[in-house]
């Protein structure tokens, strides 16, 4: 008995001595509880969407690497979350630093609101030059003092040209037919959500009106029986490999998925659609604040920035960016949809707590009836 | 009879073992979907080898799961036998906030310490409480039943006579515990610490709630995995992960079968 | 004299830190959930609301739909793993090790990643249905129903089951079973008077180790369910995570909490078993 607790002692220990090995190939960096030993040496924890960055496959940049390559003192900490609810609970929570995350236009408004967001110091970042005048000013940070832009994009309706009959595309109306009941995703977090029930039912998607919320939610109850699955980033498998036929989600990653399958295709519903940027901010709990604003920089520096859009697919605020992206991209209407499409755009705006809470408690409500 | 009894018990380790099947064979698929095998490939290894990421969380998984079996095990060792000398009422008392982690959901101990710990940040004015120490402390916590109540059934086994005995032979109590309690409760130690490190290596529930972006084991990093394209280096490292218990597992069977063997000689030599 | 002292000092140096980890890690956390369900998200200030709103809407579905789910899983793992446990138990030794160590393998594997593989198999384009499609069957819809649900939680738990009952059903001296069969007992008489009552401690410690998990569960539901068959895990999950509602979440953990203190405490009573034993592994 004692010999085998020795075996399983000794393979524990040849194994997390691989591991280790495995993972400290050069044996400088400190792998264990983050912070090397260098003076100077930090680690930064960016937050951000999954999906959402240049990984380095099929021939893409990789951002994180070419960052640490560029400024080995900088160490970074990547995490990814599915929904901006998610990542807002997780900062509120507390007990967590991190030091870099990028959220969408609603959510910056109401984390500025509510002091969880650092002032930037644009002397750190001398890219932010480089952002379009139509990216600046914007309702959520009217004084752009906590955000830079990173993407912008669209919603609308992805389907499946093999198993959706052209005639029933065309608004929102495609996410509640019968026809097509078991096929259908939809967004798993609230502001998405309820934004499309308000678009169909025709009230403004920034509504604070009880009465209207609570339609929106009988909306979404109707159609629960037709959805298949409530879904963030699982939608991308899903639409592959056909096992749902449409799903509302980002104009982008449309384009990715349509990269695997090409019977996929995209429309923007006519009764409107939510028009949306992802900022990047620094949260109040970043402990490395100077280093966070040098990666915030590095990812508004043209060349990558254009690299990164190649991979993820979405708009770029920057049009210095854009020679750097695949010239059949930004042709695209759906990367980049013309004048007349985006005026049928809306964007979600700062909502009060109560109103946030009440969708929450409509949301949780639909998904338990 | 039998052989209806035979072939049931083959079917139930068939379901048991066909989904594991499933993840291992597309290992080496040259495609991404599960379902359909377009191409024998290795690719997925080589790709997993190249990912420090990867391996960096199954060194935290590993990392975790030592230190908190090892903690738990002496903690715990200790506190079985302390509860096994108490008197009735208290030991009933003890046990039964042993038995608390066991029968409460892993959901709502991960969720209480969760807010214990967010708490004492709040108190600490440190907001990078979240993280390895979180976790050990949290996988401590879980592990400790397991290591007492595989230990208490071998302390009432136990005949106290050995120990007054060690006394009086001019043992001092702590030899005495050493050299007879010790060794005569030894196997129920084993089999606690090596449960215990199973449980926290492969503990996904409990982590999720207290872990923080700085230190992510395996399983939770996992399930994240999980929310988006899956890749298919995963597959690899599950058949990975499969091959090296499935080693360890005959390993130890091997030894157990050897020791048993021996004992039966000795036993068949004390007879003769 | 001198030497009891000696022990009880010890005993008190031996027990002091589990003691102290016990109160600190477990005791506490559980009164820090109770004083979040018993105050309001917003002020702060005390409240029944939480508490009152886990027994209005749909929650108390929610909350059936758990233990129903759960405890039909528990009986399908008893009813499938009875046999397998009895059969394990009447193998020469050697083999009786390989086949227990073949059961716990499972359970050292990401359940997550086997998890997931059922939902490889089971969907509408997965790999049954192709199978079946080249037969000229099917698609057959299998996942995302409660049948779904309730396989997911057999397949994860079933070793939980099989290896309590295998523990007892060892231990079980086969002259007991010769000697009722020597009485005249049929094999029938022989398992329902004989063996089935010695095995009842591994039956409650079996099924309580099905129930707990499956009743809390938030990944199975997710991924093999419908968008009705949510579970209480499900929920409590989000109220954390995404909601941003930790006090709804503590008030459901904590109903959830007691519900199983009450079953858990009912089966133990059921089988009188005495603290003692704790759960038989």
């Amino acid at each position: 008995m004692k010999k085998m607790f020795a075996l399983i002692v000794c393979f524990v220990l040849a194994l997390t001595g691989c591991a280790q090995f495995a993972t400290n190939p050069t044996s400088s960096e400190g792998s264990a509880s983050g912070s090397g030993e260098n003076t100077g040496d930090v680690t930064i924890n960016v937050y951000n969407w999954g999906q959402y960055i240049a990984s380095g496959d099929d021939g893409s940049i990789d951002v994180i690497a070419e960052f640490e390559k560029e400024y080995p003192n900088i160490h970074v900490n990547y995490t990814t979350y599915d929904s901006n609810e998610t990542m807002y609970s997780k900062l509120k929570t507390g007990g967590i630093s991190v030091d870099v995350i990028i959220p969408s236009d609603y959510m910056i408004a109401r984390m500025i609101n509510e002091d969880m967001l650092l002032p930037l110091n644009f002397d750190n970042i001398p890219n932010y030059q480089y952002i379009d005048e139509a990216y600046k000013n914007t309702t959520y940070d009217p004084e752009n003092r906590y955000s830079i832009p990173y993407t912008w994009g669209t919603v609308g309706i992805i389907y499946n040209t093999k198993y959706v009959d052209e005639a029933d595309i065309g608004g929102w109306e495609l996410l509640w037919n019968q026809k097509y009941a078991g096929k259908i995703l939809m967004f798993g977090n609230s502001r998405d959500a309820f934004g499309i029930a308000e678009e169909l039912l025709g009230f403004d998607i920034n509504t604070t009106d009880d009465q209207e919320l609570q339609a929106a939610a009988e909306k979404l109850k109707e159609q629960k029986p037709l959805v298949q699955q409530y879904v963030m980033d699982e939608i991308f498998d899903l639409m592959e490999n056909e096992e749902a036929w449409i799903a509302p989600y980002y104009a982008g990653d449309f384009l990715t998925m349509a990269a695997e399958n090409e019977d996929l295709a995209f429309y923007h519903p006519s009764q409107g659609f939510n028009l949306f940027i992802d900022a990047m901010c620094i949260p109040s709990c970043c402990q490395n604040k100077e280093a966070a604003e040098t990666f915030i920089d590095f990812l508004c520096r043209p060349d990558i920035a254009g690299g990164n859009m190649n991979w993820i697919c979405y708009g770029t605020p920057e049009t210095e960016a854009r020679q750097y992206i695949d010239e059949e991209m930004t042709a695209s209407e759906v990367a980049y949809p013309d004048e007349e499409t985006l005026s049928k755009g809306s964007i979600f705006l700062f909502l009060p707590q109560e109103t946030n809470q009440r969708m929450e408690e409509l949301w949780l409500q639909v998904k338990t009836n | 009879m039998k052989r209806l009894n035979k072939i049931y018990t083959v079917l139930i380790f068939m379901f048991l073992y066909l989904p594991m099947l499933v993840l291992i064979v597309a290992s080496f698929n040259t495609g991404k979907d599960i379902t359909d095998f377009e191409g024998f490939t290795f690719r997925q290894y080589s790709a997993l080898f190249r990912d420090r990421t990867l391996l960096t969380l199954l060194w935290h998984s590993l990392e975790v799961a030592v230190l908190s079996s090892l903690i738990a095990t002496v903690m715990g060792t200790a506190a079985a036998v302390g509860i096994h000398r108490m008197r009735p009422r208290l030991r009933s008392l003890v046990l039964t906030v042993t038995n608390i982690p066991m029968t409460n959901p892993d959901i709502v101990t991960g969720v209480s310490l969760s807010l214990l710990f967010v708490f004492m940040g709040v108190l600490l004015r440190n907001n990078t409480i979240l993280g390895f120490w979180t976790l050990l402390i949290a996988h401590v916590t879980f592990n400790l039943p397991y290591v007492i109540l595989n230990i208490m059934p071998k302390l009432s086994q136990m005949d106290p006579a050995l120990q007054e005995a060690a006394l009086d032979l001019g043992c001092t109590p702590f030899q005495a515990f050493r050299k007879v309690t010790i060794h005569e409760i030894m196997p129920g130690i084993i089999s606690g610490a090596i449960m215990a490190f199973t449980m926290s290596l492969d503990d996904f529930v409990i982590s999720y709630f207290v872990y923080g972006p700085s230190y992510v084991t395996l399983p939770v990093e996992i399930y994240n995995y999980t929310k988006k394209p899956l890749q298919p280096k995963i597959y690899a490292l599950f058949a990975l992960l499969f091959a090296l218990i499935l080693l360890m597992m005959v390993l130890m069977n091997l030894l157990q079968a050897r020791s048993e063997r021996k004992k039966n000689l000795q036993h068949t030599a004390h007879a003769i | 004299m001198k030497r009891n002292k000696h022990l009880l000092s010890g005993t008190f140096l031996l027990t002091a830190p589990y003691i102290v980890w016990m109160i600190i890690f477990i005791l506490i956390p559980l009164g820090v959930v109770v004083f979040y369900a018993l105050t309001d998200s917003v002020t702060g200030m005390f409240t029944l609301g939480n508490l009152s709103k886990v027994f209005t809407g749909a929650f108390p579905k929610v909350f059936g739909r758990s233990v129903w789910y759960s405890l039909v899983a528990s009986a399908i793992c008893l009813l499938i793993g009875y046999p397998v446990a009895y059969f394990i138990a009447r193998q020469k030794p050697s083999t009786q090790r390989i086949l227990y160590m073949l059961v716990m393998l499972p359970m050292c594997m990401s359940f997550l990643l086997r998890t997931l593989a059922w939902v490889g198999i089971l969907r509408d384009t997965g790999i049954l249905n192709t199978l079946l499609g080249k037969i000229g069957i099917g698609p057959l819809h299998l996942i995302r129903t409660n049948g779904a649900v309730i396989l997911g939680m057999v397949y994860n738990y079933l070793p939980y089951m099989i290896m309590p009952l295998y523990t007892v059903i060892m231990k079980i001296d086969p002259l007991l079973i010769e000697a009722a069969e020597d009485l005249g007992c049929s094999s029938r008489h022989v398992f329902t008077k004989v063996v089935l009552p010695l095995s009842l401690p591994g039956i409650i410690s079996g099924v309580t180790m099905v129930f707990v998990p499956a009743v809390s569960t938030f990944y199975i539901s997710q991924k093999l369910g419908s968008t009705s068959t949510t579970m209480i895990g499900d929920v409590i999950e989000s109220q954390f995570k995404s909601a941003n509602n930790p006090n709804l979440g503590a008030a459901l953990s904590l109903v959830l909490m007691v519900l199983i203190f009450i079953c858990v405490g009912i089966m133990n009573r059921f089988a009188g078993k005495d603290n003692e034993g704790g759960v038989v592994v």
